[in-house]
């Protein structure tokens, strides 16, 4: 078998041109299939940044929120309700919500402020930059350093500015460990200074965050809480919610489906049509060959291993160009939103291999159709 | 006496059904021995290639037998008659079927490769042959850079590669003008023609009649008429 996979390889690869054709089929495939997938999953990654960045492992919510950005606020009662409850270890409240600063220039800039638990701190993020108990001096924020940093305006500790006209004094610099979705800086205080500065509605706990006596504890948690009226939801539940907001209610999984059939459909017609001409051109002499005394399952065995070779170089090249260009344009932009991850390679390989399974398809059904008396008619 | 390399019985063929129903061979029989070179001649349409490829496994008669050594070709499954065409027949064909993207080397090499023998072995034993062929210094050479009458060669050294009991040359001058065509027969005449082995050739060519042991005129389906050739 390996000298007739030897002489499909030759076949394949000496005709230069279509073996051309059909690489970057592929591989313009995988890659625009692969690029579209990781810039999704990187956006989705992005905008779970807060739940990420908190960590927290339940958070109690109005049922009616559906990502993280999008916080609906809770009466007061609603924590110290959970605090009652059983199995929970403690429960803080964390507020997130936007605000104006007003720049040294003038200018405005709009921001993401989280409000931490004054207590306990509990999300508090990793600084580079200044102690976290300073987070309680007077007008004290900490600045996250990510991607939108420079927007306003590289600050430094110690740097001052407006926020809803009240005076704001930066006396930390964080890092996350993702950088939010929306293209705003992000600034932590503590709950009550976020709620004092910026004009909220009559609920201002945007969430509770639970921690559980143990993991065992968490269903009768999310009982306890839907009998109060809200949702309690994990970490990794609440991240789930907010991905499912992005992918069915804002057009962009859609977006995304279209993409990858619109690439799968590029790479199928150029790949299968290629290969099915690659199978035509030499129709004569496979029907020379089955005369000579080719047996058909490794006329089949040397057709998938030309279109599996292909393909997974194709394949290979796809991938390796989109790992290229994220480098790249990360390299220009840190937080640039695209993420490839086990699950984009996964539906590349899958796209692939379907690619490869129709190219093949046709050919072997051609192939296996041609009589070789055929070959002596002429 | 001369041993039986092929015997054929009753052969009868025809295509399509009804109105369309069209006989290309009827109640054929014939014998061909090893050590001659056997001539099919007769006009187009008269059904010679059909005969050659019934005679050779390739194409199922509607009724009728053929021996080849013994043992009844159409009775045995799709691969052993595979492994039956690989191992005992070499094919010459009009239009050669050379892959222009191999060598020449690599094409008539593809006989041994098909039996799944190491790959440098077989090419090495090509090489040999395309040396007997006269092909010395041009294994490495694509078809296409090789004339009609060397690619003729290429074809022929394919055939005898696996070293076939029979060989069958279907319209070998076909594709050649005369004088390299008539140097193809006698080189295959004198040097793949021995005891052990029978030659089948299927022509309308009678410049090259003067290479048969015998000929077998065909018209309408029928062998008409036998005659003994020159050589």
């Amino acid at each position: 078998m390996k000298g007739i996979l030897k002489l499909g390889f030759k076949l394949l690869v000496n005709d230069k041109a279509k073996f051309t054709a059909l690489i970057l089929g592929i591989t313009f495939a995988v890659y625009l299939m692969m690029f579209v997938t990781s810039m999704f999953f990187g956006v989705l990654n992005h905008a779970s940044a807060n739940i990420i960045n908190v960590g927290s492992t339940i958070w109690v919510m109005d049922p009616y929120v559906e990502s993280v950005s999008n916080s609906v606020g809770m009466p007061n009662y609603v924590l110290d309700a959970v605090r009652s409850m059983h199995g929970v270890k403690y429960a803080v409240p964390l507020y997130s919500g936007g605000a104006l600063v007003k720049l040294a220039d003038g200018n405005y800039q709009p921001v993401t402020v989280v409000g931490l638990d004054d207590t306990s701190l509990l999300g508090r993020p990793a600084l580079l930059e200044g102690k976290i108990e300073n987070i309680y001096a007077e007008n004290g924020f900490i600045v996250v350093r990510d991607a939108e940093f420079s927007k306003l305006e590289n600050p430094h500790i110690g740097s001052e500015f407006e926020l809803n006209d009240n005076r704001a004094v930066i006396v930390g610099i964080a890092q996350v460990a993702t950088s939010g979705l929306y293209g705003i800086p992000t600034l932590y205080t503590t709950y009550e200074r976020a709620i004092q500065y910026i004009p909220n509605p009559r609920f201002t706990i945007s969430y509770v965050l639970v921690e559980p006596k143990s993991m065992d504890d968490i269903p009768q948690i999310r009982q306890q809480v839907e009998a109060l009226g809200y949702q309690a939801r994990t970490k990794e539940e609440f991240m789930k919610r907010t991905e499912d907001f992005f992918i069915y209610k804002t057009g962009g999984g859609i977006n995304i489906l279209i993409m990858t059939a619109v690439s799968f459909i590029i790479g199928l017609s150029i790949s299968g049509q290629t290969f099915y001409t690659f199978i035509l051109e030499n129709l004569e002499r496979f029907g020379a060959l089955k005369a000579i005394g080719i047996k058909s399952r490794d006329l089949i065995g040397m057709i998938l291993f030309q279109a599996t070779f292909t393909a997974m170089t194709g394949y290979g090249m796809g991938v390796g160009a989109c790992v290229l260009l994220i480098w790249l344009a990360k390299l220009r932009l840190p937080s640039y939103a695209a993420m490839l991850t086990y699950s984009s390679l996964v539906i590349g390989f899958v796209m692939v291999a379907i690619i490869a399974a129709i190219s093949s398809y046709f050919g072997i059904r051609k192939v296996l159709q041609i009589d070789p008396f055929s070959i002596f008619r002429g | 006496m001369p041993h039986v390399a092929i015997q054929a019985k009753g052969l009868e063929k025809w295509f399509g059904e009804g109105e369309a129903k069209t006989t290309a061979l009827r109640d054929v029989e014939l014998e061909a021995y090893f050590g001659e070179m056997l001539y099919i001649v007769g006009p187009s349409g008269s059904g010679k290639t059909t005969l050659l490829s019934v005679l050779s496994g390739v194409l199922k008669p509607n009724s009728g037998s053929v021996r080849v050594e013994d043992v009844d070709i159409w009775s045995l499954g799709a691969d052993r008659l595979a492994d039956f065409r690989l191992n005992k027949i070499g094919f010459v064909f009009q239009d050669f079927h050379l892959f222009p993207r191999l060598t020449t080397a690599e094409n008539a090499a593809i006989p041994l490769i098909l039996r799944k023998r190491d790959w440098d072995e077989c090419i090495r034993e090509a090489i040999n042959y395309l040396e007997i062929v006269g092909l010395k210094g041009r294994a490495d050479l694509p078809p296409v850079k090789l004339s009609g009458g060397e690619q003729q060669r290429v074809a022929i050294a394919r055939a005898m590669v696996s070293q076939p009991d029979i060989l069958i040359m279907d319209e070998p001058t076909a594709s050649l003008d005369g004088d390299t065509g008539n140097a193809i027969l006698s080189f295959v005449h004198k040097n793949v023609l021995n005891p052990n082995r029978c030659i089948v050739v299927v022509t309308h060519d009678n410049r090259i009649f003067e290479f048969a042991s015998r000929i077998l005129h065909m018209e309408d389906g029928r062998l008409t008429t036998a005659e003994k050739g020159k050589a």
